[in-house]
């Protein structure tokens, strides 16, 4: 099948040039370069870390808060970036759809990883936070590629799903900025995850989001926060937001290969 | 099939268009009636094949269609019905330049056009240098494209393109940019493709001069449907046929094109009734390809016998020049007309003439060139089709050169 021929290296070239070319452009004639990227993610948590530590203090009772605070709003910042740029790529290279016969996933995957490159960047930004913070190395840390993985094919099938759908509706990218309102809220990114009554903190945890944040602070900055497992105990509860993301990544990709053919056509 | 590189049957393509849009959900949600489509036909039952090593020609007008099947081909759009079968692999050039972006160098959107017509970076690297010089653009590789002329990215789009490794190339009226000696280059890139046969093109365009020079079978392609597929000099006056209606007239070999007989001059002892041409297999056809063999049959009716009769037939071009003008006096052939009917034929088997419509004259004379029994002029009777040459004729010459 030529739809999914991820291995083909000339579709592995496309994926890298358009990365390439996209990393070169967003930074293209500015002065800071990479810099501005960082700055936002930098400037909400400066804001955030000066309420919540003294203004509203809910940090308090969480070991390293500063790093757990930005490690979160870095995975956050990724999900939105990929999630928003991959909503944007097939309507935003119409030229790639209606003048040639590239696959269609070349251009999903390639948003994803742009943003990516973002987010590795940032990581290294998150890491040289922790070495000042003091945070204990521990080996459970290694483990993090992993989660990494998991939040690329969270975003890559929300993408899919979301960039087929905004061909055909374009109400879409509205629908798509209060579902991310609503999920900053509802995601545990600025406050602990500690706070939320058990049954609450149980609905919230099914968000694979969640689920993949709390676990990164975990095996990165302190096992002292709540993770699935420990919410759901060693119930099969904890494989829920697994279960959820994997259906997340079926629907996306059947949608998007379903109707890929017609792209041409729709946009 | 190993030898049909693309095989095309049945191929319609209709596209809706919608009486009002719907683009958001709301629409979608609120509307309760069904939505009411009009039906575009595109492309209805296109059915062709095109050999491996050929070069296939598609030509037609803006609108016809034929974009829409370079785009099916292309497996850009999905048809309708029918199927397209590609053996080997395929590039569609709709447009030179794809993907290339301004506020990139010359040299980033080299990789990155390549890469978009399915080059791996390994291969642009091995052929960048090639790419370069071909554009003849090595000072400017460095600077952004914004800063480029038209004419240069152009180019630059060309040489990239040329460098896709494909068997089967698409390509739509691509040649129309560049300044003249860089079109020139790009027609010698054609003639080589032409003498690759391992490469099969499938070139679409409006322009029947290029299409004329390099293809080896044309479809012709008009309001949707098949026109004519075959012979590109034929093409060339279907296609004429359908943009300039007036410029070919349908010519009636029957009496009804000739003058009537009470306004022609001469006695009218002897009349034409009626006249027609043959191609070299002796079919009837008022289109000879150049170069071909042809005759032209005359029906006539005599009221009483007449000896040494002297008939003469002329050809003109659309200027009006006299080109030819053959009788049967000067070839010695004796002619002793009897009273009823009969048919006079001239086979011409050194067609030399150029290219182009003629009028035909004919007469009949006695022999000693005083007396017109009959005489008519059809105009654009005769159409010879061909590439273009200068002048009135074209024989082949031989050339040497010697250099001291």
């Amino acid at each position: 099948m030529r739809q999914f021929s991820i291995l083909k290296p000339s579709n592995r070239s496309l994926i890298r040039e358009l990365v390439v070319s996209d990393f070169k452009l967003r930074y293209k004639n500015s002065v800071l370069g990479y810099l501005w990227s960082l700055l936002r993610p930098l400037m909400l948590f400066g804001v955030l870390y000066v309420v919540f530590t003294h203004v509203i203090k809910i940090g308090k009772g969480v070991p390293y808060y500063p790093a757990y605070l930005l490690l979160g709003l870095v995975i956050w910042t990724f999900f939105v970036e990929a999630t928003m740029s991959g909503l944007n790529a097939i309507t935003g290279r119409g030229d790639l759809v209606r003048k040639v016969s590239v696959p269609k996933y070349v251009i999903v995957v390639s948003t994803t990883l742009s943003a990516f490159v973002n987010f590795a960047l940032n990581m290294v930004v998150v890491l040289i936070f922790m070495i000042l913070s003091n945070v204990p190395f521990r080996w459970v840390a290694l483990l993090s590629p992993l989660l990494v993985v998991e939040l690329i094919a969270l975003s890559m099938g929300i993408a899919f799903l979301l960039s087929a759908l905004y061909v055909k509706y374009r109400d879409i990218s509205h629908i798509w900025e209060v579902v991310l309102q609503v999920m900053f809220y509802a995601t545990p990114i600025i406050y602990p995850f500690t706070l939320p009554s058990n049954k609450l903190a149980k609905i919230m945890s099914l968000n694979p989001l969640t689920q993949i944040i709390q676990d990164f602070r975990a095996i990165l900055i302190t096992p002292e926060t709540l993770t699935t497992k420990e919410v759901y105990g060693s119930s099969l509860g904890r494989l829920l937001p697994f279960l959820i993301l994997i259906l997340i990544c079926i629907i996306g990709g059947w949608y998007f290969r379903r109707s890929s053919s017609n792209f041409a056509e729709d946009l | 099939m190993k030898d049909v590189a693309v095989s095309v049957s049945h191929v319609s393509k209709d596209f809706k268009l919608p009486h009002e849009r719907r683009n958001s959900l709301k629409e979608h949600a609120l509307s309760f009636h069904k939505q009411t489509f009009e039906k575009f036909h595109a492309l209805s039952d296109i059915d062709f094949e095109v050999k491996r090593g050929e070069f296939f020609g598609i030509v037609g007008r803006n609108g016809s269609g034929k974009s829409t099947l370079l785009k099916i081909i292309g497996g850009i759009y999905q048809p309708t019905t029918g199927k397209v079968k590609v053996n080997g692999t395929l590039t569609p050039f709709i447009e030179l330049g794809i993907g290339f972006n301004p506020e990139l160098t010359g040299r980033e959107n080299v990789f990155l056009n390549g890469a978009i017509l399915g080059l791996t970076r390994k291969e642009i690297k091995a052929k960048y240098n090639e790419i370069v010089d071909f554009a003849e653009l090595e000072k400017f590789m460095d600077q952004k494209l914004k800063n480029y002329s038209s004419g240069m990215q152009v180019r630059l789009a060309f040489s990239i393109a040329m460098q896709a490794h494909n068997d089967i190339l698409l390509i739509d009226e691509v040649l129309a940019v560049g300044d003249e000696r860089f079109q020139r280059k790009c027609l010698n890139i054609f003639d080589a493709m032409k003498k690759d046969k391992s490469k099969t093109i499938i070139f679409v365009s409006h322009d029947m001069q290029t299409v004329q020079r390099f293809c080896d079978r044309v479809l012709v392609i008009h309001d949707s449907t098949t026109k004519f597929i075959g012979d590109p000099s034929r093409a060339a006056i279907e296609y004429k046929k359908l943009n300039f209606p007036d410029m070919v007239q349908e010519t009636n070999t029957d009496s009804d094109s000739i003058a009537r007989k009470d306004q022609r001059p001469g006695t009218g002892k002897i009349r034409i009734s009626k006249f027609d041409v043959l191609d070299a297999d002796g079919k009837s056809d008022r289109i000879i390809s150049f170069g071909k063999p042809f005759t032209v049959s005359f029906a006539y009716e005599a009221t009483e016998n007449i000896d040494d009769v002297v008939f003469g037939v002329g050809l003109k071009n659309d200027k009006n020049d006299s080109i030819y003008g053959p009788n049967t006096e000067e070839s010695r052939f004796q002619m002793n007309i009897r009273q009823g009917q009969g048919q006079i034929t001239m086979t011409v088997k050194d067609n030399i003439f150029s290219p182009g419509y003629y009028t035909l004259d004919a007469g009949f004379f006695d022999a000693d060139n005083t007396t017109c029994h009959d005489f008519i002029s059809v105009k654009d009777a005769l159409t010879f089709v061909g590439v273009e040459r200068h002048g009135y004729v074209y024989v082949e010459p031989k050339w040497t050169i010697t250099e001291r």
